[in-house]
């Protein structure tokens, strides 16, 4: 039976994450822990997430994940979820500038509140609520339709430098990056743990990821 | 294809039990709310709201145990409102399983409590809920006041202002209730969810007086709402969540359908 360690520094709501995961059909071994060798002897890492980026950065560096994040990237299927996604970018604009964990070569961005819709009304911020998803090619997509809706919720996106590394976009009202994937990891925008069905086939496709 | 509107269905528990009658004709026990949470989970429901009414704040540990029981087996949004006043309060139900909060009279007595929320949690998890009612008379531009305690007590304070304050304030969405229209079945009150909709950058979810079908729809159209939230239409079997996303998709409205 493979494992999953959630880590946990203290942002965001692991019990969602981890409740979504023991109710998939490969009925992972669900790990929510700070210890470093915990989430290094896991078979795999979920990096969730919420809240203000600059706060999420300062947690995981005092409790030192930063490098265990960097080590699992390395070495295992991780999963980046949310702010889990953004904090894999080099840097955010958010709360001043944020230098984050540099996996992706980009930037994070906030939507800008000048957007307006197609009925010239405004666009809310944040960007809430379910969305399609637009697929590229990839294993954790299996079983999930092209365009299938997940939930989001998040005023900041992901702009990656390389195009590859693009493997979901969606649009509000603009296109953008939700999925990025490279090697061994994989990182969504948007919450599986909430988005029913679809969220959780993504999970369970996670946990059978073969690289 | 873009960002769809909501339909959220609204549940009153009073200690650990779904009250205001919910009968659906094929539900083993009409009050337990795992199994009416799970209900409108499969119906489609894009999100549930739990209001937490039960009188004794010393039951509230009651509230904690639903939350963690749904979340266990429902994977979509839940926010959980009523008798939230400290930090510690959101912590609890964010641990149990909730996403968001719903803050409403602790935010009337202190608005700073509102700031020190979403520094803490983040904007993404505070639902401000604000109860207004129409206090302008017919040939006056209309206006509307902020009252509590289930809409019996005036504030004095101006809703359009003070949702644009809550805003600045950090809530990510508003939950608006017309108490004008609450409970009466005639529809929302259009021109003010518009009024609030048009006046903040956040979502907001119109809530208050739907009957039939076409007043969800006219909430999105006409009141520019984000969400609409409905308790009766629903727990009486009247429409299927379904029903309801198809008649809203039917008048072009953006819908998650399944």
């Amino acid at each position: 039976m493979t494992s999953v360690a959630v880590i946990d520094y203290g942002m965001g709501n692991l019990h969602s994450i981890a409740k979504a995961l023991q109710h998939i059909p490969s009925k992972p071994t669900v790990l929510v822990t700070a210890k470093p060798d915990e989430i290094l002897a896991a078979d795999r890492v979920v990096l969730p997430g919420v809240g203000a980026i600059g706060d999420c950065m300062s947690a995981l560096e005092n409790a030192q994940l930063d490098r265990v994040v960097h080590q699992a990237a390395r070495q295992k299927p991780l999963l980046g979820v949310c702010i889990g996604l953004q904090i894999m970018l080099d840097e955010s604009e958010e709360s001043g500038s944020t230098r984050c964990l540099g996996i992706f070569p980009g930037k994070v961005k906030k939507f800008s509140e000048q957007m307006r819709d197609e009925d010239n009304n405004a666009i809310k911020i944040p960007h809430m609520g379910w969305n399609t998803v637009q697929q590229n090619q990839h294993p954790l997509w299996n079983d999930i339709p092209d365009n299938s809706r997940f939930y989001f919720v998040h005023s900041y996106y992901a702009t990656a430098d390389n195009p590859e590394h693009c493997v979901g976009t969606s649009e509000y009202p603009n296109v953008f990056t939700c999925a990025l994937a490279r090697d061994n990891i994989f990182a969504v925008q948007f919450h599986p743990e909430k988005s029913q069905h679809y969220g959780l086939q993504l999970l369970d496709n996670f946990i059978r990821w073969n690289i | 294809m873009s960002l769809a509107k909501r339909i959220i269905p609204c549940l009153d528990v009073d200690d650990g039990r779904v009250v205001k009658g919910v009968q659906f004709v094929d539900i083993r026990d009409a009050g337990d709310p795992v199994e009416i949470a799970r209900r409108y989970d499969n119906e489609g429901a894009d999100e549930l709201t739990f209001l937490d009414i039960t009188a004794s704040s010393g039951d509230r540990e009651t509230m904690v145990h639903v939350v963690e029981q749904v979340a266990g087996e429902v994977f979509i949004p839940l926010t959980v409102g009523g008798g939230i006043r400290k930090l510690q309060d959101i912590r609890r139900m964010l641990n149990a399983g909730a996403d968001k909060v719903g803050i409403n009279t602790a935010a009337v007595f202190t608005p700073e409590f509102v700031k020190q929320a979403a520094d803490r949690f983040g904007s993404q998890c505070i639902v401000v809920a604000i109860d207004a009612k129409r206090v302008s008379t017919e040939n006056e531009p209309a206006r509307w006041e902020i009252f509590t305690h289930g809409g019996r007590k005036p504030t004095g304070i101006d809703a359009v202002e003070w949702a644009i304050k809550m805003v600045d304030f950090g809530a990510g969405e508003i939950l608006l209730t017309s108490m004008d229209r609450d409970g009466t079945k005639i529809g929302f009150d259009l021109e003010l969810t518009r009024a609030i909709s048009e006046a903040v950058t956040v979502p907001v979810i119109a809530s208050g007086g739907v009957g039939n079908l076409q007043h969800l729809a006219d909430g999105i159209l006409k009141g520019k709402a984000d969400a609409v939230l409905a308790a009766s239409i629903f727990h009486f079997g009247e429409y299927t969540i379904q029903q309801a996303k198809r008649a809203m998709a039917n008048q072009g409205i953006e819908m998650r359908l399944q």
